[in-house]
């Protein structure tokens, strides 16, 4: 008989309880337990960064994860950001500067710069550039990217 | 790419994750923060029978200072809480450094310190570290504690002394010598990317301007991470001239490293990429023990 572990992790402020295969990669259970398509898998082994979601806090890869293991833990996936309507300052500065082609990349880019502007809410380029290096663009080249991420840290400075 | 099916193991403490790993014996395996051995499950290159979870035993989680002015660190602290850590960065500056070109920061903020190194990459970071660093690991099981020297520890690629019924509990670094400069040095096709070649030492000064101890670690260009003993051997008691030096990293890149040839870099270039690091390594080294 398969093994089912009981969860309780609270996904965008809202605590989800399921009983789970401790196989269960944590992308799995935010896109197809919970629904919440945002959170993209592109190479599902940690080295493309499109996966991306906040861990209490702090940005981690949902692919390389078992949910079993975050049992307890906060998440935000890019849902909690903002709405068509009205967008967070990152996502309207992605937008504006055109930092996304295909935007398959993007919910992972935009995950990643909460947490950078969380402790660098000023950076230079080469910070931004640093800040991404862990998640891949295969149409932008970056440029944008980084101009974006600048602009994002302007933006909530404005706020 | 889904993993396959494994019985898993979420115990609150050490005693109970011992029990376990006993009761398991070579069926368990430890999961740590799962950077490595997921994405090996996830192409199903690893299929453990079962895991056992540390990452509800928070008592392996620490940083502590030792009263000689180490630190011990256990083996559950995630790589980003190392590398921001004030004492650490106090006591250690190498070792933030090192811990900066571990992966990305999404990698390192649930990576952990004593997984990377129960784990034995040979082109990982912290095996190389702990063996610069002359580390004590404090190994424990059912039946008690035992301590192995960093030097003792690594066998092979992905290879360590360690039982299966035994976990990586605790780091604990002896401190840095007074006069100690240090020095990381690495080559690779893009930032944190895996090394072609890479090389750590420290230097430490007798207090005049002649060497105490030169320490050289290498990883990327063999089985295991190495710690070469020619730089000792020239330079300890001797001023370390350009000449020295030089001599040297020549001896590391040829006698002292076994790089492969893939994709990335043949065994040839690599040993260049040595002899070039190592003589950086020892020179900044040498600059940074001298301010």
């Amino acid at each position: 008989m398969t093994q089912k572990v009981k969860v309780a992790i609270t996904v965008n402020g809202t605590l989800y309880e399921r009983e789970v295969e401790p196989r269960l990669l944590l992308s799995d259970f935010i896109r197809h337990e919970l629904g919440l398509k945002g959170t993209h898998v592109g190479c599902e082994h940690g080295l493309c960064g499109a996966c991306t979601v906040l861990i209490d806090g702090h940005t981690a890869r949902s692919c390389t994860l078992f949910t079993v293991m975050v049992d307890g833990s906060d998440i935000k996936t890019v849902e909690s950001l903002g709405t068509m309507e009205e967008m967070h300052p990152i996502q309207e500065a992605f937008s504006e500067v055109h930092a996304l082609q295909c935007g398959f990349c993007t919910p992972g880019f935009l995950m990643t710069t909460v947490e950078f502007l969380e402790g660098n809410p000023n950076p230079t380029a080469e910070e931004a550039r640093e800040a991404i290096d862990g998640n891949f663009c295969r149409c932008t080249g970056y440029e944008n990217i980084v101009e974006a991420v600048q602009l994002a840290a302007k933006k909530m400075a404005a706020h | 790419m889904k993993p396959a099916p494994f019985d898993y193991y979420a115990p609150t403490s050490v005693e109970e994750a011992l029990d376990k790993l006993t009761e398991l014996g070579y069926s368990g395996k430890v999961l740590a923060g799962g950077q490595s051995l997921i994405p090996a499950m996830n192409f199903r290159m690893a299929r453990p029978t079962a895991l056992v979870d540390l990452n509800k035993v928070k008592e392996l989680s620490y940083i502590k200072p030792t009263a000689d002015g180490g630190l011990a660190i256990g083996t559950m602290t995630r790589d980003s809480v190392v590398e921001e850590d004030l004492l650490v960065s106090e006591r250690f500056p190498i070792l933030v450094k090192t811990i900066k070109h571990i992966a990305h920061k999404q990698i390192r903020n649930r990576g952990t310190f004593g997984g990377a190194i129960a784990h034995a990459d040979p082109a990982a970071q912290l095996p190389a570290a702990v063996l610069l660093l002359d580390a004590n690991l404090k190994v424990l099981s059912k039946s008690g504690e035992r301590w192995v020297k960093a030097e003792d520890f690594f066998i092979g690629p992905f290879m360590t002394v360690l039982e299966p019924e035994e976990m990586l509990a605790e780091v604990v670094l002896p401190p840095m010598a007074p006069n100690t400069g240090a020095s990381y040095q690495q080559v690779s096709r893009q930032k944190g990317g895996y090394a072609q070649a890479a090389v750590i030492s420290t230097v430490t000064f007798d207090g005049s301007d002649r060497v105490k101890e030169a320490r050289v670690a290498l990883f990327s260009v063999g089985e295991s991470a190495l710690l070469a003993n020619k730089p000792n051997q020239v330079l300890a008691g001797q001023v370390p001239t350009a000449e020295a030096i030089e001599e040297v990293a020549a001896y590391v890149a040829k006698n002292e490293c076994d790089p492969g040839t893939d994709i990335h870099g043949t065994e040839e270039y690599r040993r260049n990429l040595v002899h070039v690091l190592v003589r950086r390594a020892l020179t900044e080294a040498v600059q940074q023990a001298k301010k």
